[in-house]
């Protein structure tokens, strides 16, 4: 029974035009899509609680006219096929997933009115995360909880709400609470939260709790209508099959063994007074969009200013200092100041375990050619802010390379004859200026200065975009400065 | 628009938002929280959704909320967060949902570290959650492509109705460089076959159980004609100097820009390298591979990873050229020096004398 399309799916072939998955459309009663000897029966067992539920759910949105705005989102469980009976827009979720899908698609379709229909393993147990925050965030969903105390579909074993001493395929002797715990009480539990509106338990025990039901559940589903938050409702639902019992019976262990454990009532109702959710932003226009994605810190996008001198082809540089000294920021401004002079530009930090341990890194690539790696193993130019630093990377520096070092002497064992040192108290100069956390920019006016590695210019450019404050912005021209004709003061130690 | 040094993690949520996605749900983790950061920044400015989710199996199963209500919608994670996502991914592979999940990988398995490592290639690449499904996968190599295969991934996303990958590694995701955004903002029209709370859409249906096994085994081939479609459509690769090389070596993001470098100094010593990039790994460019087995004497394959990417180029070459493996993990960025001693080794054979004449005296 294979046909051409799926034939050629096999042979890894497939048509040239590609034809979506055939439309699930009309997935009603009259399509309902089970084995075929059971055409013509639900697929609920005779005195289910969901079948009720069912109808008084679809009662609900017929008298508040919102078929056309209602999307269903069902769980995993013997309501799995929820979609079979209403006839409205329907997302079929993971186990324990329907309220993470009922957010989203909430969310994203703020008009609808979003039902999610869960039992009580999907919710009280494998999804109990997403439904205690969906709830706790006040998200504008109603929800139908229906807490049977027994996994259906998988055939009988223990669910949260399982009562002490009942027996199932999992706890053949009966629930312990030495070893399973004790019945999980949702509505009591969600009374604790403050976002939740509405809250009620109720059962599906006689004919006067199946009247409150359907107006708890008509409730839930009023307060979304009129822009309310989270709805709850957990409702007592007979499982004759699994219990074993006749559906007689069945409902009147509901009625009076179910609600001893889980007694009906309102757990919370703030429907009167909670306050209607504002209303979405207006969207700005698409075409405002791409400017609007402009520098998220301040930082403005990259303007020409300066050229780079032609002898600067390809600098490596290695930036390594304590948190604080500013170092991941002397590399950006670099980085800014090489883009601002329209040359290739790469910067990338050291974000491992290591910057908790208060040392950071970075490394920065600026060349006239397309940069290969970013990743700088062998720098031309290392900015040592502090003697671990200098101690790390000194080997690593290419030969004819310079070294800059923030102390007064080059610590022992530091001796190279093949790069050029520069060696200055920067954080104590920074100090003079004003602050000595700009030693870092100290530094940086020294080595331009040194190599005439990119104009002041583009320095400046980089600083104003990426300086907050004005004071700042002084104080670092000022440190510039400082490192500038610090430079020429004393020779450079070759 | 001019020139912005952003970090990539940043440049993936601005394109993101370029091409149309309103929904971002997600969960922090290093080294991919800006891209959070950034998303709840710049969601709400674009009239978006963003929500930090309380686990990544929440945000994935709120992304398959949003895009079964018709959103283009993206997550972002690492590791473990990508993990804890499979079950997610199934489901929406299955529902056919398109979505983008960024995963910016860090060192593993278990709590590992947040440094750079290549080792979520099984995981995303082959699959990772349960059943008969594949996700796309892009591998950027520079903050420019973070931003462009971002905005592609939609694209192949609402191509196939699928998920797509964005795979890059801590540095990628850490790194500034340079990035020029698309001048126009798309805002493409929800699908028909989404769930709108419209009448329009009251008869669509999201869903991946088909009960019966012949509709299931029916589901699942008409998704394989959707993955040779893309193995036929949109297989992506650079190739540099592949045209005369002897060796061949194969990797993918910040590796393969470390191997840019490699190339140009293994040349410098005489030994023809050349670099074929995989863009997309999955679909693979298997083709593209095989078809250097002609003249190429033997693969060199490099990852931050014990080997993984490497079987996807051995199933390629399918035993017509040896394929050489080099490695590192834990969080270690491989050094071009070192790749490059590597790349000597396995030349050998073909080392012009006066390299091995340098090797002896160094020996």
């Amino acid at each position: 029974m294979i046909n051409e399309h799926d034939l050629a799916a096999l042979n890894g072939t497939c048509p040239e035009h590609y034809e979506p998955f055939q439309d699930r459309a009309g997935a009603f009663y009259e399509t309902f899509e089970r084995k075929p000897e059971n055409q013509e029966q639900t697929h609920y067992c005779p005195g289910c609680g969901h079948g009720i539920t069912h109808k008084m759910v679809a009662r609900a949105i017929d008298e508040l006219g919102i078929q056309d705005r209602t999307i269903l989102c069902t769980p995993v469980g013997c309501s799995v096929f929820g979609y079979y009976y209403f006839d409205v827009g329907n997302i079929q979720a993971a186990h324990g997933r329907a309220s993470a899908v009922a957010v989203g698609a909430k969310r994203a379709r703020p008009d609808s009115v979003v039902l999610c229909y869960q039992g009580d393993g999907d919710l009280a147990a494998i999804g109990t995360a997403e439904i205690v925050h969906a709830a706790n965030r006040g998200e504008p969903i109603t929800v139908f909880f229906l807490n049977n105390a027994i996994y259906g579909m998988t055939g009988g074993q223990m669910a949260p709400t399982t009562l002490i001493g009942m027996k199932s395929t999992t706890t053949p002797n009966g629930r312990d609470p030495w070893n399973e715990g004790y019945p999980l009480h949702i509505c009591e539990l969600f009374a604790q939260l403050d976002a939740p509106v509405y809250l009620e338990r109720v059962a599906l025990g006689n004919s006067k709790q199946l009247i409150g039901a359907a107006r708890a559940i008509k409730k839930g589903i009023e307060n979304q209508v009129k822009g309310l938050g989270f709805s709850l409702i957990e409702i007592l639902s007979p499982c004759p099959t699994i219990w074993k019992m006749n559906p007689v019976d069945a409902q009147h262990w509901v009625r009076d063994e179910l609600t001893k454990v889980f007694p009906p009532g309102v757990y919370r109702d703030r429907t009167k007074d909670a306050p209607v959710r504002p209303a979405p932003k207006p969207k700005p226009a698409l075409a405002d969009l791409p400017k609007m994605l402009v520098g998220k810190g301040g930082v403005a996008p990259v303007e020409p200013a300066g050229t780079a001198p032609a002898a600067v082809h390809d600098l490596s540089i290695r930036i390594a200092g304590f948190g604080g000294q500013g170092v991941l920021m002397l590399g950006q401004v670099l980085a800014e100041a090489g883009l601002s002079a329209d040359m290739r530009v790469s910067w990338l930090p050291s974000y491992g375990p290591e910057m908790r341990s208060g040392t950071s890194n970075c490394h920065v690539r600026i060349s006239h050619k397309e940069i290969a790696s970013p990743v700088v193993t062998k720098p031309n130019v290392l900015l040592a802010l502090n003697e671990p630093s200098l101690r790390k990377f000194l080997a690593t520096v290419e030969p004819g390379g310079w070294v800059l070092y923030n102390g007064t002497s080059l610590p022992e064992g530091m001796e190279r004859d093949d790069v050029h040192f520069v060696i200055k108290p920067f954080t104590e100069l920074a100090d003079q200026v004003g602050d000595a956390r700009a030693g870092n920019i100290v530094m940086l006016g020294t080595l331009l200065e040194a190599t005439g590695m990119l104009s002041g210019e583009s320095i400046d450019a980089a600083l104003k975009r990426l300086v907050k404050t004005e004071r700042w912005l002084e104080l670092d021209r000022k440190a510039l400065a400082k490192g500038r004709e610090t430079f020429h003061l004393e020779p450079v130690s070759a | 628009m001019a020139k912005q040094l952003i970090k990539g993690n940043e440049a993936i949520v601005k394109a993101a938002v370029l091409a149309g996605c309103r929904a971002y749900y997600g969960y922090p983790i290093t080294p991919a929280s800006e891209i959070a950061e950034a998303a709840a920044h710049y969601l709400p400015l674009a009239g978006g959704t963003f929500l930090q989710a309380e686990s990544e199996v929440a945000a994935i199963n709120m992304i398959y909320g949003a895009a079964g209500a018709g959103l283009r919608a993206m997550t972002a994670s690492s590791g473990p967060g990508i993990s804890l996502m499979q079950e997610g991914l199934s489901f929406l592979a299955g529902a056919e949902l398109p979505c983008v999940i960024a995963d910016i990988m860090r060192a593993g398995p278990g709590l590992g570290n947040i440094g750079p490592e290549q080792g979520d290639y099984f995981q995303v690449v082959k699959g990772g959650g349960h059943g008969n499904y594949r996700a796309l996968v892009l591998a950027p190599d520079s903050v420019q492509e973070m931003a462009d295969l971002t905005a592609l991934a939609f694209e192949l996303a609402d191509k196939y109705r699928n998920p797509v990958y964005v795979l890059a590694d801590g540095y990628i995701g850490q790194m500034m460089e340079p990035v020029e955004f698309a001048n126009q903002a798309i805002e493409p029209p929800p699908p028909d076959w989404a769930v709108l709370g419209t009448a329009e859409s009251r008869k669509n249906l999201i869903s991946s159980i088909f009960i019966e096994p012949e509709s299931q085994e029916h589901h699942v081939r008409h998704m394989m004609t959707k993955y040779h479609r893309a193995e036929r459509e949109d297989v992506r690769f650079e190739s540099v100097q592949t045209e005369d090389a002897d060796i061949v070596l194969v990797g993918y993001g910040i590796i393969a820009r470390i191997l840019k470098s490699v190339v140009e100094m293994a040349r410098e010593r005489g030994v023809k390298a050349g670099l074929l990039r995989p863009i997309t790994l999955y679909p693979f460019p298997t083709r593209a591979i095989r078809a250097l087995c002609g003249h190429a004497a033997t693969f060199g394959v490099v990852e931050m990873s014990t080997g993984q990417m490497v079987e996807d180029v051995r199933l390629a070459v399918e035993g017509r050229c040896p394929v050489e493996f080099y490695g590192r993990s834990g969080g270690v960025v491989p050094t071009a020096e070192e790749i490059l001693a590597f790349v000597l080794e396995i030349a050998k054979p073909a080392w012009p004398a006066s390299i091995l004449e340098e090797v002896a005296i160094h020996d």
